[in-house]
């Protein structure tokens, strides 16, 4: 992995002396998503490290970066409410919800509420200026997600690391929602989970990424091998304008395309009447349903070339990964073609690939396979 | 789907008697209540890839040899368990075929065994049997080739005294067409030695690649034995040569210059160098000229040989393309690079040993066919019928001599059977020195019989009659005429579809990939591929090798009739061109200068209009 070089030679308050990295781990409190690995888990959760993965496998995501789990460790240590949050841990009983709900509620404040250290903000604000920079904005609107070590929590759902904070904007905004997504580790089923299984908090660590929001003009799903039938040779795509939730929940008929896998031609197009879509509210942040123009509801909502190097990545994505994947992408609206479209998520495709599936007659010689397919004939329906 | 019931033909008003010009157990029948069910239950479809116009009378003769010849392979010698043979018809002028079924399960099984053991034979021993076949076909070339066809002298010469020959040229005229035609005969009982048997081969692999990747487009999957060297290829190869070797002596300009073969030679002549060239062109003519810018199916199919012009033109655009400093020959290392990552790819991804194992297997046995399906038609339907046709049109000339009929070109207006029969009136009367009767039967006749055919290229026949089948087993029909399910209910869509002109989409078979957008050029016939302009894209009825000039042209290709194995779909693959084929009715819809959107991908064309 790369130096940290922005989080070197940073000023300890506590010691009072001149560190580079974490004093005690020599691990970075800040890093980019591009310096994550899959072997990253540990230092930036699953979520990030995974998209790091990606980018590593030259596939287009979304630039972010990550408060680290070292991050958010000396953010709790700065902030010195360790032993706080520990007293009102003590003695709660799991069983009891309005206790567990005002208990995560006084510790979730208690976090929301403190300040990073100059350190952290520097870091974090420098970050933001960073990859605003690189989206071409003076303020870049980001999602805030927390990205948890998954592997270290089994049930790790109860974790709270499904928080989500989009469209969020400015520094000051990105390291609230930072806090919000650390308190999350803190709900009451989170809490509850832990005494449960008898988990000390001290092995609880969260990881937040703050990735750019992909401004979609047109997103979806797509399957590297062909979901009705397990054809491996094909890349199959499902996309409508928007966000990819109008696809993914089922809200729409999306159009649908199928590409060959290993010559990229598109061999099968269905366009589809498309009444809605999703996209965000420019007051409220948040996305919102709206319905298609009529004059777009039956127009391709993927051009030609952009299914094409979409196709592509997913071969890449496949052949990286070495197995069938389901993948979530996005075209971003505020680039020009030729890097305007981006993996948001990847993970390896289950239906088909738990099936062994054989052809019938398969092992069998050319001439016993040319009489029994001439005995079956060719089906006209 | 409905499709026409055979029975239910109105008779084009002015043909009326129109039957007796072919054999008469062509015809559709109303008076034989088992024949005329079998017909109505039976599916036909047209048979446009070798008749993309109505047939004559004497050519029926190669409908007759294949009729006799798939199916006696099929049925009689190699018993292909599920299919007998191929049965014909003939509606105003137009074949259309019906691949038999054997219906019982019990004969079916019962033909098992003698297909593994048969069919194996030929599987196994396949090289050394095919290489008995190239000499046995060329003896029979030469044969025909050979073959003398005599006036009928006033006097027969002298030496059949001295000689005591005991034979007259009247009994050699007669017995040099029986064997004209037998020789014919002959050609097709080995034209179809091995075509089932490699066709099944190559139908089959495409089909299990098609098990294992279901949305495989068929075009990829036969990209999988492209680049294997065939002599289909070789009369266009000798063209480029010729090109260059014009550019070489300097004698280029008496090419480009001129548009017609009798200038170029005049040019030539008068050039230093020009009579090299001359000898270099002898040499590629034969037999590499013996190309037929049809099909070969049809007389009017003229070859190379026939019309220098065709090959001149072939020739002029090559060096034109050598002078801009393009690249003219076909990219072969790029296609074979492309086949092997294809396979490398395809085969990467299937899930099990086993699979691979008669992936391997399929795949080899479908390299070792894939030289014979193509190289057949070179010797066949080019070399020796170009030889037949120029023979026959030389008995043609003597009964012209003898005022039997009015013109050389007449003469396919008969039957083969009523020209024996001509023959005999003819010889006969020579022999006897009387005027034989059919001076005033034959010209009549075939004044009535051009009204007729006129009539016929006029009608426009449907895709299919009778009741599209549950299953197809035939391999020929499926591979050759594309005949599929999405192929019939396409042609079915077009064939209901009231008005022509508004049509805006055509499907066809994706013969070769990719999109492409140009000017619709259409052309009937080789001739008129001379009018093609670059960039155009050709539309055309079918294609055969003479056409390849057309290739080094156009942006791509669309056919009438084939499937992704038809001339078009092979050559735009090796060419990199898009082509859609068997369109069914491309040349009727589309005309010159459209503007089209062609999609070789997924075997669409939409027309701008």
């Amino acid at each position: 992995m790369n130096t940290v070089t922005s989080i070197e030679r940073v000023n300890n308050p506590r010691s009072g002396r001149m560190s580079t990295l974490s004093p005690v781990t020599g691990l970075p409190l800040v890093c980019w998503l591009e310096e994550c690995r899959k072997e990253s888990v540990d230092l930036v959760g699953g979520k990030c490290s995974s998209l790091g993965e990606l980018i590593n496998a030259g596939v287009r995501v979304p630039p972010g970066f990550a408060l680290t789990t070292e991050g958010y460790r000396r953010f709790m240590a700065d902030a010195g409410i360790e032993r706080e949050v520990q007293s009102l841990l003590v003695g709660l009983d799991a069983q009891d919800m309005d206790a567990l709900e005002n208990t995560s509620s006084a510790i979730r404040t208690l976090i929301e509420t403190q300040s990073f250290s100059t350190e952290i903000e520097d870091l974090v604000a420098e970050s933001y200026r960073k990859l605003s920079v690189r989206s071409c904005v003076p303020a870049v609107q980001v999602a805030v997600r927390s990205s948890a070590t998954a592997e270290d929590l089994p049930g790790a759902s109860f974790a709270g690391q499904q928080d989500t904070y989009l469209w969020v904007r400015g520094t000051n905004e990105v390291l609230y929602n930072m806090r919000r997504c650390i308190s999350s580790l803190y709900t009451g089923r989170a809490i509850a989970y832990r005494i449960n299984q008898g988990y000390g908090d001290e092995l609880v660590a969260i990881s937040v990424g703050v990735q750019k929001m992909a401004n979609s003009f047109t997103a979806g799903v797509m399957f590297t091998l062909h979901p009705t039938n397990g054809d491996r040779s094909v890349i199959v795509i499902d996309s409508n304008y928007g966000f990819g939730e109008s696809v993914v929940s089922g809200e729409v008929t999306p159009d649908n395309f199928v590409v060959n896998k290993i010559t990229l031609d598109i061999i099968e197009r269905t366009i589809s009447q498309k009444d809605i879509y999703y996209t965000v509210d420019t007051k409220t942040q948040e996305s919102r349903k709206i319905e298609v123009p009529f004059e777009r509801q039956k127009v391709q909502s993927l051009v030609d070339d952009e299914i094409t190097e979409l196709a592509w990545m997913g071969k890449q994505i496949e052949k990286h990964y070495g197995r069938p994947m389901d993948i979530e992408w996005a075209v971003d609206k505020d680039l020009p073609f030729g890097g305007n479209i981006f993996i948001l998520q990847a993970r390896p495709e289950t239906v088909w690939s738990q099936k062994q599936q054989t052809v019938a007659k398969a092992g069998v010689s050319a001439m016993d396979y040319i009489l029994s397919s001439m005995l079956e004939g060719k089906r006209m329906k | 789907m409905k499709f026409p019931n055979p029975h239910d033909f109105k008779t084009i008003p002015g043909t009326e008697g129109w039957e007796r010009m072919y054999p008469y157990q062509y015809q559709f029948v109303t008076d034989d209540p088992e024949r005329q069910e079998y017909e109505e239950k039976a599916f036909w479809f047209y048979d446009g890839l070798h008749y993309p116009e109505a047939i004559y009378p004497f050519d029926t003769i190669w409908d007759e040899a294949w009729y006799l010849g798939l199916s006696q392979y099929n049925n009689r010698i190699f018993q292909v368990p599920p299919v007998r043979g191929v049965d014909h018809r003939i509606i105003n002028g137009y074949i259309y075929i019906s691949p038999v079924p054997v219906m019982d399960p019990a004969e079916i099984g019962s033909r098992v065994p003698n297909f593994m053991e048969r069919a194996g034979f030929y599987y196994k021993n396949w090289n050394e049997l095919e290489a008995k076949w190239e000499v046995k076909m060329k003896a029979l070339i030469k044969q025909i080739e050979d073959l003398p066809i005599s006036r009928l002298p006033d006097l027969e010469d002298i030496s059949v005294v001295t000689e005591g020959l005991g034979e007259s040229k009247g009994y050699h005229l007669i017995k040099t067409y029986d064997d004209l035609i037998n020789m014919g005969i002959q050609c097709w009982q080995y034209h179809f030695e091995f075509l089932n048997l490699g066709y099944a081969a190559y139908v089959f692999f495409l089909d299990f690649v098609q098990k294992l990747f279901p949305s495989a487009p068929l075009q990829r999957v036969t990209q999988m034995v492209a680049g294997i060297d065939v002599i289909m290829y070789r009369s266009d190869d000798e063209l480029k040569k010729l090109a260059k070797k014009a550019i070489e002596l300097g004698v280029d300009q008496a090419v480009t210059a001129n548009k017609e073969w009798v200038d170029i030679l005049a040019a030539m002549k008068a050039l230093p160098k020009g009579e090299e060239w001359l000898t270099a062109l002898e040499v590629a003519r034969y037999p590499w000229f013996h190309v037929s810018t049809g099909t070969g199916w049809s007389h009017a199919d003229k070859s190379w040989n026939d019309d220098l012009n065709i090959p001149m033109s072939g020739i002029a655009t090559y060096i034109d393309h050598l002078k801009k400093g393009l690249e003219i020959e076909r990219p072969m290392e790029k296609v074979r690079a492309e086949r092997d990552r294809i396979i490398e790819e395809y085969r990467s991804l299937i899930n099990t040993e086993e699979e691979r194992k008669t992936f391997d297997d399929l795949l080899n046995t479908a390299k070792t066919v894939f030289p014979y399906v193509e190289n057949h038609l070179f010797y066949v339907e080019h070399w020796f019928h170009t030889v037949f046709w120029k023979k026959m049109r030389e008995v043609s000339a003597i009964m012209v001599e003898h005022k039997m009929i009015n013109d050389v070109e007449d003469i396919w207006y008969m039957r083969r059977d009523e020209i024996k029969q001509a023959l005999w009136d003819m010889v006969t009367a020579w022999a006897t020195g009387v005027k034989p009767r059919g001076i005033t039967v034959w010209p009549k006749e075939i004044d009535w019989r051009k009204g007729v055919m006129q009539k016929f290229q006029e009608w426009s026949p449907p895709p299919a009659i009778g009741t599209a089948p549950e299953v197809i087993q035939e391999p020929f029909t499926i591979v050759l005429w594309g005949v599929t399910n999405s192929s019939i209910s396409d042609w079915a869509e077009v064939t209901e579809s009231a008005d022509p002109d508004s049509i805006t989409t055509l499907k066809g078979f994706a013969g070769s990939p990719g999109i492409v957008e140009g000017k619709a050029r259409v052309c009937r016939t080789a001739d008129d591929i001379r009018q093609l302009q670059d960039g155009e894209i050709l539309v055309a009825p079918t294609t055969s090798p003479s056409w390849a000039p057309a290739f080094a042209k156009i942006k791509a290709a669309i056919t009438d009739v084939g499937g992704v194995m038809s001339h078009a779909a092979i050559v735009c693959r090796e060419y990199g061109l898009p082509a859609v084929v068997g369109t069914g009715h491309g040349t009727k819809i589309i005309k010159t200068g459209m503007m089209l959107h062609v999609d070789g991908s997924s075997g669409v064309i939409t027309i701008q209009r």
